[in-house]
């Protein structure tokens, strides 16, 4: 009997190495690489290795690439695309969900049918630049912000009409009963139990809309608006940076920062968001 | 109530056609057909087809791959395992431009990797990771991979910690080895989640841009060019037609999948 619980226990024991062996080699090496080249002279960083560099210039490529960079537009571009997309999918993904989940007949199930398929079919990317161009947002942040919430919408009234189910519709008669408006029955009553799905939702738009740049580039390419992606884009195609690693990595590390931060001070929640919704 | 049921899908559907309703145009044109004849006779449609097809699978196996794998390794709740999960989450947060930009840095042929393989066998190494037709497009799916494991791995996690502890305490008492009891109890209790993970890999990669452009740009002679980098490439060169005509292409490739998926996902949800 102990001989066999000592077989179970050796992989048990094992377990924290291996894991570690693997963060190391699998993350850290790639996660080195970036430090080590941002933190080096141009000549040094020509070709990236694993080297420590021979002095730490860290804070002045961050500070180069920063100005040279225009991170500061790029940064309020990213904003004025990510935080409007982000109310705009919530607001009307939440209004429609309700309608979709409470509502039955073949008429909302083909539209509950029509409005997820967003979430697998791909957008038209250019003939939606061409609409765009001809309402005249395109190369606007409001063009991008449509294109976006058009994209996104179907994830969230995904994730949310299938939560709504789940709300007993006693809550919702009651209201009714007392006299509550539909108004007042989806902002008080199903706004504040939506919290969860809302949470989920923010993070998994924000984490795709940020990190985006196929469609940036067709709605916003060559225009004054610019997103943090996009200019990284611009940045490391453009020939005065070929091959300047190490601008390039001090620009992939402020670009990480902001969500990485985000995640370092909501990880519970946006583990838990992200997995609520997948396994049901 | 008329303007929450009527409006709101109103609204709906004025939204929807910006991702929808353009797709179908070049149908409408009277000269649409001759770009689907250049694309079809030039031979670039089969081959992005193919490639795009070939890059999905690879990527939707190596992420599910190693999504489980480190489900299963890090499944305890220990303060190693957070710290480790926490860290194969982060490259979810890079962008995919960065990724391919550090991958593309690591697998130079005097790069990163050849280097550390080179110390580790003694010898000089000096494969070239991106420069090869044939194999190129398998290391690119395994750099894709790598930057989605970690939500692959999360969702795993959430799977396991559906299936009750009694079920594997049982398999153990009747005498089921470690590797049994996954292959026959835990594997099939997973299925909601390897489901939700397959989707969304051949999906979403089939939509895929940022990695391949950012380490090969759709090299070399155009072997890893998959459907988005040629309407990348030939809206930059202004064919319009022609990388619209490939995005209905594209959007059609993904309905044919997506169809039955969709009713697959609903009947789930209807079960549930």
């Amino acid at each position: 009997m102990s001989a066999k619980s000592s077989s179970r226990d050796l992989p048990r024991r094992l377990q924290p190495f291996a894991a570690l062996a693997l963060v190391t080699v699998v993350i850290g090496i790639p996660l080195w690489l970036v430090v080590a080249t941002a933190s080096k002279t141009t000549s040094e960083a020509l070709d990236p290795n694993l080297s420590l560099p021979s002095q730490w210039e860290l804070i002045d490529n961050l500070r180069q690439a920063f100005t040279e960079g225009e991170v500061l537009k790029a940064l309020l571009g990213s904003m004025l695309v990510v935080v409007p997309t982000v109310v705009a999918v919530l607001v009307l993904g939440a209004a429609a969900s309700w309608v979709l989940a409470r509502r039955g007949g073949r008429a909302t199930a083909v539209m509950y049918g029509f409005a997820i398929s967003g979430i697998l079919l791909p957008p038209a990317v250019i003939t939606v630049v061409l609409l765009l161009r001809q309402i005249g947002i395109a190369g606007s942040p409001i063009g991008m912000v449509a294109v976006y919430t058009g994209m996104y919408l179907s994830t969230v009234i995904f994730f949310m009409v299938g939560f709504i189910r789940t709300l007993p519709l006693e809550l919702e008669e009651a209201a009714r009963v007392d006299g509550a408006s539909p108004f007042i029955v989806f902002s008080r009553i199903i706004l504040p139990l939506l919290r969860p799905v809302i949470a989920t939702a923010t993070i998994l738009v924000c984490l795709y809309t940020w990190n985006d740049v196929f469609y940036a580039f067709f709605v916003l390419g060559g225009s004054g608006t610019s997103t943090l992606p996009l200019n990284l884009f611009k940045v490391a195609s453009a020939g005065l940076y070929l091959n300047n690693w190490n601008l390039i990595f001090a620009y992939v590390i402020l670009m990480t920062l902001p969500l990485l931060i985000v995640f370092i001070v909501a990880q519970r929640r946006i583990i838990a968001g992200i997995t609520s919704g997948a396994v049901k | 109530m008329i303007v929450i049921f009527f409006v709101v899908p109103t609204v709906m559907n004025f939204i929807y056609p910006f991702t929808n309703w353009s797709a179908f145009k070049p149908g409408i044109q009277s000269a649409g057909l001759s770009n689907f004849r250049d694309i079809i006779n030039d031979g670039t449609l089969v081959s992005s087809l193919k490639i795009t097809l070939i890059y999905a699978v690879l990527v939707a196996l190596f992420q599910n791959l190693f999504g489980l794998g480190l489900a299963l390794l890090l499944e305890r709740d220990t303060r190693v395992n957070r710290f480790a999960r926490a860290l194969f989450f982060l490259p979810v947060l890079m962008s995919a431009l960065a990724v391919g930009y550090v991958f593309q840095a690591m697998l130079k042929p005097d790069g990163a990797l050849n280097s550390v393989l080179s110390t580790l066998l003694g010898h000089e190494v000096a494969v070239e990771w991106l420069g090869s037709t044939t194999w190129t497009i398998v290391t690119i799916a395994l750099v894709h991979a790598w930057k989605w494991m970690g939500l692959a791995m999360l969702v795993y996690l959430a799977g396991l910690k559906t299936i009750p502890e009694d079920l594997q305490e049982a398999a153990r008492i009747d005498g089921a080895g470690r590797w049994k009891a996954f292959w026959h109890i835990r594997l099939p209790l997973l299925a909601p989640a390897v489901t939700f993970n397959v989707a969304t890999a051949l999906l979403g990669t089939m939509n895929g841009f940022d990695v391949v452009q950012a380490t090969t740009g759709g090299g070399p002679a155009r072997s890893t060019e998959v459907l988005n980098i040629f309407i990348f490439r030939t809206f930059g060169q202004g064919l319009y037609a022609q990388s619209t005509a490939m995005s209905l292409v594209l959007f059609l490739s993904i309905l044919v999948l997506a169809v039955p998926l969709v009713l697959f996902l609903r009947r789930r949800e209807q079960i549930i």
